[in-house]
């Protein structure tokens, strides 16, 4: 990440860095310049507060920063100062994001479109540090959008794309940046940033609807309400999900134009012709590409769908990828105990209405951060392609006896 | 399987739980209640204590300022009035009492309603 008088010289589009996850997260954090950035930092998406920081104590950007005493208050001053008509974001993991958890449906409820850098990582107990999605998974209902990344490059556009659908009108609704804790926040790749000025410029200003702070429109945020209204509230709010899948179709139009960057909610690699699809979310992604790769070699009809939007889920285009397909094995990096985990529990639900059965199969994968290897990723498409079904989730990487 | 209710739906219910300034009087306090104050006039020597003491300003009184009903939209049913009368004019009875039991007022005929007692003419705002 260089200096700013170096950052001025580019005056194209292309300005290319090495950097990692956190750190694009936070330098289009600079770009943006929000209004509120309330943060507690916890590992692994500690340097994007801490980097934003340095902005603000640099001068780099007109941000008032608040240094609060825990990811609870974070959360909390960040949905006040959203429905004060603010532009705010925060970033946590973990448990920072588990003690945020009765926050977030109120922001939601409020409508307040913060952006959170969310960088996965696994759910204590015990503690660990490495990724999996058993923070982010747990918030799926609480009414934010959930966008996973598969790199650097990604988390650094996903937060221009979602700063504007957070905020659209149609959609009034907080949005969840997920990366893979220390694979996508802590490694350096190249990545391409745009010029501040084109970023103000697509991001535009902020105009809230019902801000806080326009004393001659007052207006509360939160009373009391019983059976009369509650039901029509939430309703209401369900709607401005509903609608992501348009805006967000739109914005990515918008977005592509500028960056030559697309992404759509979800990444079909190869799925057009495979007879056997493996699906899965965020970094891990790039290993089953690989694979996909060498069985296309090998005349295996493979492919692999990547999930990008959690939330609101993207059935109608999962069940267009899926349907008639031999088999589909579904990988998840959380699970659901007791129950069928949040991906392939989605993907199933999806597929009911296609009109032929197709088989899915569930694994659980990397839970703490369990490295997921190529060969893991061909056993699968393996027992796939042996149509070895299982009833309930297999384990990858799990140290067994016979093992 | 949907209510109508006065043109209220939740496609024009305004986003973020939102409540705008003033909208004290729209709240329907009067779904709360399980019990219902019944008034007899003929007991009642207007002292006004139920009119001081009652939390959801529900006693309507009239152009003499003499108590004359109870607002029900409001009334919430906690039975303070019918405690603190001297007279006994107050009782309570279950709602289930009433043919009208469960029944959604018009909030505009409340709002007349409220006008009319002339005591919180100026609260309504015109
Ligand atoms: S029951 Fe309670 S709310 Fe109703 S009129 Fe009496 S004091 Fe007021
Ligand atoms: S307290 Fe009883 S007597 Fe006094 S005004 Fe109310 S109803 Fe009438």
């Amino acid at each position: 990440m260089g200096h700013s008088a170096e950052r001025d010289e580019a005056d194209t589009n292309r300005r290319v860095e090495m950097t990692s996850g956190n750190l694009a997260f936070a330098e289009a954090m600079r770009q943006i310049n929000p209004d509120v950035v309330a943060a507690y930092p916890i590992t692994p998406s500690t340097e994007i507060p801490m980097r934003f920081a340095e902005y603000v104590a640099n001068g780099d950007v007109d941000t008032r920063y608040v240094a609060v005493e825990s990811e609870h208050s974070a959360i909390t001053a960040c949905v006040g100062a959203s429905v004060a008509g603010g532009r705010v974001m925060t970033a946590s993991s973990a448990n920072g994001v588990a003690l945020m958890h009765e926050i977030f449906p109120i922001a939601a409820s409020f409508r307040a479109p913060i952006v959170f850098g969310l960088v996965n990582r696994s759910l204590g107990a015990p503690v660990n540090i490495h990724c999996d999605h058993s923070d982010s998974m747990p918030e799926r209902d609480s009414g934010w959008v959930q966008i996973y990344c598969e790199d650097a490059q990604e988390v650094y556009d996903t937060v221009m794309l979602s700063v504007r659908l957070a905020e659209h009108p149609d959609v009034l609704t907080p949005v969840f940046v997920c990366q893979d804790g220390f694979i996508t926040s802590h490694c350096y790749e190249p990545v391409e940033f745009l010029q501040d000025e084109s970023v103000r410029q697509f991001v535009g200003t902020r105009e809230p609807r019902y801000p806080l702070l326009d004393v001659d429109n007052p207006v509360s945020y939160g009373s009391f309400t019983m059976s009369e209204h509650y039901f029509e509230i939430k309703r209401n709010q369900i709607e401005g999900l509903n609608n992501v899948s348009r805006v967000y179709r739109e914005l990515s139009d918008e977005y592509v134009a500028l960056s030559g960057r697309e992404y759509p909610m979800i990444d079909r690699y190869m799925t057009d012709d495979a007879d056997y699809v493996v699906v899965i979310m965020s970094s891990a992604t790039g290993v089953v590409k690989d694979v996909v790769d060498d069985l296309r070699r090998e005349g295996v009809r493979a492919g692999c769908l990547r999930v990008r939007m959690y939330r609101p889920f993207p059935s109608g285009e999962v069940r267009e990828a899926l349907s008639g397909k031999k088999c589909v094995a579904v990988l998840d990096r959380s699970a659901s105990p007791g129950g069928v985990a949040p991906l392939a529990a989605e993907i199933k639900s999806a597929l009911y209405m296609s009109p032929d059965r197709v088989p899915v199969f569930d694994y659980i994968f990397g839970l703490g951060g369990r490295d997921f290897f190529p060969d893991d990723a061909r056993r699968v498409f393996q027992d796939l392609m042996d149509m070895r079904y299982e009833d309930g989730a297999r384990y990858i990487g799990l140290l067994e006896e016979d093992d | 399987m949907s209510r109508v209710k006065g043109g209220v739906s939740w496609r024009n219910t305004p986003p973020g739980t939102v409540t705008f300034g003033a909208s004290a009087m729209e709240v329907e306090t009067g779904l709360w209640r399980s019990m219902r104050p019944v008034l007899d006039l003929e007991k009642c020597v207007s002292c006004l204590k139920c009119w001081v003491q009652c939390p959801d300003a529900s006693i309507m009184t009239d152009e003499d300022a003499r108590v004359c009903g109870i607002n029900e939209y409001f009334c919430k049913g906690c039975g303070v009035c019918q405690a603190v009368c001297p007279a006994g004019a107050i009782s309570m009875r279950p709602e289930s009492d009433f043919s009208d039991c469960g029944k959604v007022c018009e909030p505009d005929k409340v709002m007349q309603l409220v006008k009319n007692t002339g005591m919180v003419g100026e609260l309504v705002g015109s």
